[in-house]
């Protein structure tokens, strides 16, 4: 039998911004797959020409309301290497703090108030609450458990306040350290009955081999700075990141395109897992494994359950660090610097994957040139491909419209685009 | 009870977001504590971020981002004739928030400093009042998602709405916190509208004028303050025009 199809989901729903899936097969053949961001664009590299580089890290963590403290982490970096600034131990410490709650935050957000609703046929989380209250729970308590990190180590849970270059403006108290410590400790239960929970769903089958991008651990699970490394052997510095990117620009979107060793490449929690697989915390690592998650993964739709590992060793690690602070003096978060031209480039891992910042600054820290490569970006090209081969595989399998749409919607899903963010 | 024309009984609400973070949107979802309690009193109709549902039979339309582009324009329209509320969310929607630090520099320059040779479309950044008629502004990058669900609350069961008059420095003095000056910041704390809290001086970082002028502002004496302080007229007015929302605000070049 010859088949037509012509998909048009209009402004994908739950999501992070604005983009179309666009699907068309005529005799039976694809003629068309394609994922198009159709987000407004807000010029922010244009808006940083001329300001105080105070003031950068505060803009561009407006990039994105879920990943702000990891904008403002790569801004500063990028800052403070542009300036030489050499940053104390403890801030280094609360950074990475606050850059866990808000792993946890945005994951569980992700996890299951955008995507568990496809698991379960239902249009949002809502009818979850009535139909399934335990998993609603879990939800809410490891979601708040993030939020609650990132307000105590930066200020509130969006839009961080106390992210400064030289470190951190105010430190939390050690007694509020060790209260959210209690709250970590408690969720280890909450997490593990979450992965528990993925292994009774079922993730869809689809395997397209795929380059992983990440930042390269050398002793820990990498979250801020460091080399870049992907899963076709490719290494290089992270003032290197321009090559390890290469963008360009599609008519048909408004987010640029980007490419390594094949025509496309993945970045996110699925990529980091990926490359770093044995720097997770052992019990997590076992987790991965009892799901079937081990190194190298091709099958996107597991980028869910790599979040959920994720969750897990972030709950675990944050523990081991606020142990650490508890045993540091917590005045000494703020290094004085001179301002002076530079240039540099800050490179984090946000939950959706690396993050660039490249700042040009003049003698008086002023920009001079910015340039953000946002994790989105460099998924859309690999998203936009998939597509084409999933619907390639549906047509094989002779799939209905209604399930190659809904398979359509839970791959784009599955990467966690951040649309607005990638076209900032 | 009706307030402006609504039924409290069954109000339906719905979110929409133009050019910008989402992070107003976000905070809605953030309160988990009440979150539940909060979405029992409410029918969400369309809330493209968290669901796949798209009702267009909405009373209340909570609008968050400015306005960068023509189908945005459209989109805003089309919205307003359908809602019996339209409520500008965030200091986006308010003031054109940071988006608009765009305007001041040419279009063209701008779509080319980010996109080179392959431009895409862009107009100079409005707020919301610029298109449509708002009926009530609730400002904050974020907003405080305790002062949403009040005043979410306070529409629906048609309690009078009142916004603090005076500036984040009455908030900050109550807190007790070390003034920002005092620490060499420059801080809009005296003209800024209160309500947030004073989070971000109580940060230790000075705030930025995320909320709008505050009624009870005295321009005059804070440009003395700043004077005193030794701060330069760009050093004032690139936080001065950081959100948008201080347009009244205005510092003398000498
Ligand atoms: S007001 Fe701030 S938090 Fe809200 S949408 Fe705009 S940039 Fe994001
Ligand atoms: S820090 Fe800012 S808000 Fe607080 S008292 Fe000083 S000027 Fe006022
Ligand atoms: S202190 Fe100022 S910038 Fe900060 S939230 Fe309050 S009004 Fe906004």
């Amino acid at each position: 039998m010859k088949v037509d199809m012509k998909i048009d989901v209009h402004h994908l729903t739950r999501v992070e911004g604005h983009g179309n899936i666009e699907i068309e097969v005529k005799d039976g053949k694809l003629k068309k797959a394609r994922w198009a961001v159709v987000e407004t664009p807000r010029f922010f590299e244009a808006m940083l020409r001329g300001m105080s580089h105070d003031l950068a890290p505060m803009l561009t963590a407006r990039i994105c309301g879920i990943c702000a403290i990891g904008h403002g982490l790569a801004s500063l970096r990028a800052i403070e290497r542009a300036m030489e600034v050499d940053v104390p131990e403890t801030a280094k410490v609360l950074r990475l703090l606050a850059k866990h709650g808000e792993t946890l935050q945005s994951h569980t957000l992700h996890v299951f108030f955008l995507a568990a609703p496809d698991f379960f046929g239902v249009p949002n989380v809502l009818p979850l609450i009535e139909s399934h209250p335990e998993i609603a729970g879990l939800a809410v308590r490891l979601k708040k458990a993030g939020n609650d990190l990132c307000d105590l180590t930066t200020g509130r849970p969006t839009h961080p306040v106390s992210l400064v270059p030289g470190g951190l403006s105010k430190a939390p108290e050690k007694h509020e350290l060790k209260a959210i410590r209690r709250v970590l400790v408690d969720r280890i239960p909450d997490i593990e009955a979450t992965a528990a929970l993925f292994k009774t769903l079922s993730i869809p089958d689809f395997v397209r081999e795929t380059e992983f991008v990440a930042l390269k651990g050398e002793k820990d699970y990498p979250w801020i700075g460091g080399d870049l490394v992907s899963t076709d052997g490719v290494v290089k510095e992270e003032d290197d990141y321009r090559a390890m990117t290469n963008e360009y620009k599609e008519d048909f979107t408004t987010t640029k395109f980007t490419r390594l060793s094949r025509e496309s490449f993945a970045v996110g929690a699925l990529a980091r897992v990926n490359n770093n697989f044995k720097f997770l915390e052992e019990k997590s690592r076992a987790a991965a494994e009892e799901l079937g998650l081990t190194p190298v993964n091709h099958n996107p739709y597991m980028n869910n359950v790599a979040q959920v590992i994720e969750c897990d060793h972030v709950i675990r690690e944050s523990i081991k660090l606020i142990d650490r602070l508890l045993e540091m003096d917590l005045s000494d978060i703020r290094a004085e610097y001179r301002v002076r031209a530079g240039k540099g480039v800050g490179a984090v891992e946000v939950p959706r994957g690396i993050l660039y910042h490249e700042y040009e600054l003049d003698d008086q820290g002023l920009v001079v040139k910015a340039n953000c490569i946002i994790p989105t970006t460099q998924n859309n090209a690999n998203i936009h491909i998939d597509l084409s081969a999933l619907v390639e595989q549906g047509l094989k399998e002779k799939k209905t419209d209604a399930e190659i749409t809904h398979l359509s919607e839970m791959l784009v899903r599955a990467y966690d685009p951040c649309i607005s963010c990638s076209v900032h | 009870m009706k307030y402006l024309g609504i039924d409290p009984e069954k109000i339906k609400i719905g979110s929409f977001d133009f050019t910008c973070c989402e992070g107003c949107q976000l905070q809605l979802a953030n309160k988990e504590d009440t979150l539940v309690d909060f979405l029992n009193l409410l029918e969400v109709v369309n809330f493209r971020e968290i669901s796949s549902y798209r009702g267009e039979d909405y009373d209340i339309a909570l609008i968050e981002g400015a306005i960068s582009r023509q189908d945005e324009v459209e989109r805003l329209k089309r919205i307003r004739e359908q809602a019996k509320v339209l409520v500008a969310l965030g200091t986006c929607a308010c003031f054109g928030g940071v988006n608009q630090i765009k305007n001041k520099f040419e279009i063209e320059d701008v779509v080319r400093e980010v996109y080179g040779d392959d431009p895409v479309e862009t107009l100079p950044v409005r707020k919301i009042s610029d298109v449509v008629k708002v009926d009530l502004e609730i400002p904050g990058c974020p907003v405080s998602k305790e002062e949403v669900e009040k005043i979410v609350v306070d529409l629906v069961t048609g309690a009078e709405i009142n916004f603090p008059k005076y500036p984040v420095c009455v908030e900050c003095r109550r807190k007790v916190n070390t003034c920002v000056f005092d620490l060499g910041l420059l801080c809009l704390g005296p003209i800024t509208r209160a309500g947030c809290g004073a989070v971000c001086t109580s940060g230790k970082t000075a705030c930025i004028g995320c909320r709008g002028p505050a009624e009870e502002a005295n321009y005059e004496e804070f440009r003395q303050v700043l004077k005193e302080h030794g701060f330069t007229p760009r050093e004032a007015r690139e936080r001065i025009d950081f959100y948008g929302g201080l347009p009244e605000m205005v510092i003398d070049e000498s």
